[in-house]
């Protein structure tokens, strides 16, 4: 009951006309900034810091938190309809969003997302208001050596992104992971790779990749055959699903929703593994894995409501332990801070307005989302009837100015038409960029939380086995490992005995 | 000769006293800019965006914040090295100004002669905390168990050249043991491992540590500055707890780039020196468990003075300590 009167005090809170005005303008801002490639939510509360000087505590961060979900939903649309995807998990999204845009199926792929998005973000923000807490407790438990084996399970799982050869999808993987070293080493300080750029110390930027490597190769290899191309994604069938899209996202958002909490729960960087997680389980569990890369609506639902729910969760750690997961709840840390409230464990008990009325914007901002995002389908849709040749030039445009507003550095806007090039290539190899992608966002996580596990064990690599939630994790891996070869052994032996006959 | 020496003398005086005037006089009539050289949101963002905002009024023009992240704060610093001495580029940098140097061998700017600087901002005291469970109790039997169990206790920091860092290295030199360092990817994630028990010590910023502090999640031991804090007045100073060589602030300063006009420089002083006596700033800025300098710090003479006697406290530290950035 405490719960019920708790909600009462949020809603109480978020239901004024000026926190539901900035609730508003939040999501708005946010989905905006999620479709132009590359200005992020980062950027966009980074700018609008300043303004929520005047506001109250409450309504300066229900805006900026709308902000953050609100660009979880716009970054779909870009990598749905024109292959660019401004963030790790709508790269996800983009491998059959993409797929399905070309065959004139854009609006499905729409709805899909933002149905799921508001199924995901609700049911997130439920747990979020019952469970924050001990969630919070129980993440606290993910040591390195936790996150490192929980990062070789994705990357175990994670294989079936490719749907093409394996081989390459493994080399692919293996090249993000080289990608991923560039820069400062965490541990020594020691540059690596950076060839004596300042630039690179602090790394590849991710946006500069996964706008290069998607978007840039795709207008590249769109261009050689401009006047072949098949206009597919301007012969737009429907825009809504049929009842057989239904029945088939039910069973991903459902799975989605649910890897998507958990993993956003963990602060060590469990987010970025929600939609690839998602992904794999969907094409694992897929009576027709071959669908998916051509367009599978299942490989949208999923990852589209696992990247949601994260999204949603990632604030139980900020909001129940002071502790920000990622760079934008950092951010919003520097927002709590400047209106004089220092996130901790005490929020909860000294601002209970504030707390509660963050959740309950968090409701009646996806509700906002949908309502808004749904409509907007049909705009979009029409987006992709423009020429190409006027197109491709925007997309450039807008795709560089988001990649600069990041850092404010030009080296950033120079790193996609190398990466652009590279992806053009891989293309023309057969190599998808997907797994690439994973290896480049793993890696570095990878390998610091190894590191850091050894440094802390001493050298005693059976930390990894000795400590029970990392061994379950890894033998969780060796079992996947086990499951994707037997099949295949047990046809060889079939194979064998057919030649014997 | 000398003639012709005065005379050009005269000519350049002219010219360039005109050319200032103008810039001088009307300084500032667009948006400045302030470099911030780390990530938007963390503590010396916070410290900048607090001045700016009031900055902003007594200069009747904005004054915005940019953050240029990476390399320690090193490109967004050579960055204002590089600018045009106009005033409408600045920086606000931490101490890392002063660990630079002999942090980064190949750095392409050199503190104390690319810049102009303005005056101190702040000096944000640093706390030793542990997981809660750590054995220890207080400060001094703090001070005996790393004596007896340094080797094997761990201590996290944010990174090579971050405070947490600097902060351990004095630690380790003050209780003359080497502890198992643990290099995090900032502080947040740092402080997450602390909470959870996964690691041991950490000494950090008082914006970081003062609400875990308060709501009994770490355990707190001592803070490095000389006096105690308001914010938390039960904790007893390094000097009290036996370990008088561990002193440390994260002191900020404000600058601009080299041959910035000294009328500009009095007019960002005067506004620098008002935005510290401005009440809310001093506010915020005791929430953040720190308080602005006084006037006089707020000054050039004494930023120089504080930036040159830090590049030689730590030099040695560092080097002692092997550990470098690049």
């Amino acid at each position: 009951m405490e719960l019920l009167s708790n909600l009462a005090l949020g809603f109480e809170t978020a239901f004024t006309p000026v926190n539901l005005l900035w609730c508003f303008v939040g999501v708005l801002l946010g989905t905006l900034v999620g479709v132009l490639p590359g200005i992020g939510p980062t950027a966009t509360i980074a700018m609008l810091l300043p303004i929520t000087f005047t506001f109250s505590p409450v309504t300066a961060l229900i805006m900026l938190s709308g902000i953050y979900y609100g660009a979880q939903y716009g970054g779909s649309t870009t990598a749905i309809l024109i292959n660019l995807p401004g963030e790790s998990s709508s790269a996800v999204t983009a491998i059959d969003g993409y797929q399905m845009a070309r065959k004139g199926r854009a609006g499905p792929a729409l709805a899909t997302a933002a149905l799921g998005s508001f199924f995901a973000g609700s049911v997130a923000t439920l747990i979020l208001a019952v469970a924050a807490p001990p969630l919070a407790r129980v993440a606290l438990n993910f040591g390195a050596a936790e996150y490192f084996a929980l990062l070789v399970l994705g990357l175990l799982v994670s294989i079936s992104l490719a749907h093409g050869s394996v081989l390459k999808a493994l080399a692919m993987i293996c090249l993000g992971l080289v990608l991923g070293t560039v820069g400062q080493d965490v541990t020594t300080g020691t540059p690596r790779f950076t060839m004596g750029f300042q630039e690179l110390y602090g790394g590849i930027n991710f946006v500069s990749l996964a706008v290069g490597m998607f978007g840039v190769a795709e207008i590249f290899r769109n261009l050689e055959t401009e006047r072949s191309r098949e206009i597919g994604v301007s012969r737009v069938t429907n825009l809504w699903l049929t009842k057989e899209d239904f029945r088939r996202i039910i069973g991903p958002v459902l799975r989605g929703t649910g890897l998507g909490s958990v993993l956003g729960i963990l602060p060590g960087g469990g987010h970025v593994l929600a939609s690839f997680a998602s992904y794999s389980a969907e094409k694992n569990l897929s009576k027709n894995p071959k669908e998916f890369g051509h367009g599978a609506i299942e490989g949208v639902a999923g990852p589209e409501s696992a990247n949601n729910a994260a999204a949603q969760t990632s604030f139980i750690p900020l909001l129940t332990l002071g502790i920000p997961a990622h760079p934008v709840m950092a951010l919003i840390v520097g927002a709590f801070i400047l209106q004089g409230i220092t996130p901790g464990p005490n929020v909860i008990n000294d601002q209970p307005a504030l707390f509660w009325g963050i959740i309950a914007s968090m409701w009646i901002g996806n509700a906002m989302l949908v309502i808004l995002n749904l409509p907007l389908i049909g705009l979009w849709v029409k987006m992709l009837t423009i020429p190409y040749r006027v197109l491709f030039p925007a997309i450039v445009i807008f795709a560089s100015i988001g990649c600069y507003s990041i850092n404010n550095n030009p080296f950033d806007v120079y790193a996609i038409a190398v990466f652009g090039v590279l992806g053009y290539v891989l293309i023309r190899l057969g190599c998808e960029p997907a797994p690439l992608l994973l290896g480049f966002v793993l890696g570095p996580l990878l390998e610091e939380n190894l590191r850091r596990a050894m440094i802390i064990s001493r050298g005693d690599p059976t930390v990894f086995l000795t400590r029970p939630i990392s061994a379950v994790l890894l033998a969780m891996g060796l079992a996947c490992v086990i499951v994707a070869v037997l099949p295949a052994m047990r046809n060889k032996r079939k194979e064998v005995f057919v030649e014997d006959d | 000769m000398m003639k012709r020496f005065v005379l050009a003398a005269a000519a350049a005086a002219l010219m360039s006293s005109s050319a200032f005037a103008q810039g001088a006089a009307n300084y500032p009539n667009q948006p400045v800019t302030i470099i911030v050289p780390f990530s938007a949101g963390g503590p010396t963002d916070t410290v900048a965006r607090l001045v700016a905002e009031s900055m902003s009024r007594d200069l009747g023009q904005q004054v915005l914040i940019q953050n240029v992240g990476g390399a320690g704060g090193t490109l967004g610093a050579g960055q204002v090295a590089k600018a045009e001495p106009n005033g409408y580029t600045l920086l606000i940098h931490h101490i890392g100004m002063s660990t630079a140097p002999t942090l980064y061998r190949q750095l392409e700017f050199n503190p104390t002669e690319d810049f102009t600087p303005i005056g101190q901002i702040t000096s944000v005291p640093m706390t030793i905390v542990s997981r809660k469970d750590f054995e220890p109790a207080d400060a001094a039997s703090l001070v005996a168990y790393l004596k007896e169990n340094g080797a094997d206790t761990t201590y996290a920091h944010a990174g090579i050249g971050s405070a947490s860092h600097l902060c351990g290295m004095l630690l380790q030199e003050a209780v003359g043991v080497q502890m198992v360092t643990v290099p995090y990817q900032g502080a947040a994630p740092a402080m997450t491992d602390i909470v959870g028990g996964q690691v041991d010590v950490l000494c950090d910023q008082t914006t970081n540590t003062t609400n875990q502090i308060k709501a009994g999640e770490v355990k707190a031991y001592a803070v490095t500055t000389p006096e105690r804090l308001q914010s938390l007045p039960d904790l007893p100073t390094t000097a009290e707890a036996g370990l008088p060589t561990l002193e440390i602030g994260v002191w900020h300063g404000l600058y601009g780039p080299k041959g910035l006009d000294p009328a500009i420089v009095t007019k960002l002083e005067g506004a620098l020196q008002k935005a510290l006596a401005d009440p809310k700033v001093g506010e915020r800025f005791a929430e953040l468990g720190t308080k602005p300098v006084t006037a006089e710090e707020a000054t050039p003479a004494s930023l120089t003075e504080e930036l040159t006697s830090q590049i030689a406290l730590w030099k040695p530290i560092i080097e002692k300590a092997g550990q470098f950035a690049d």
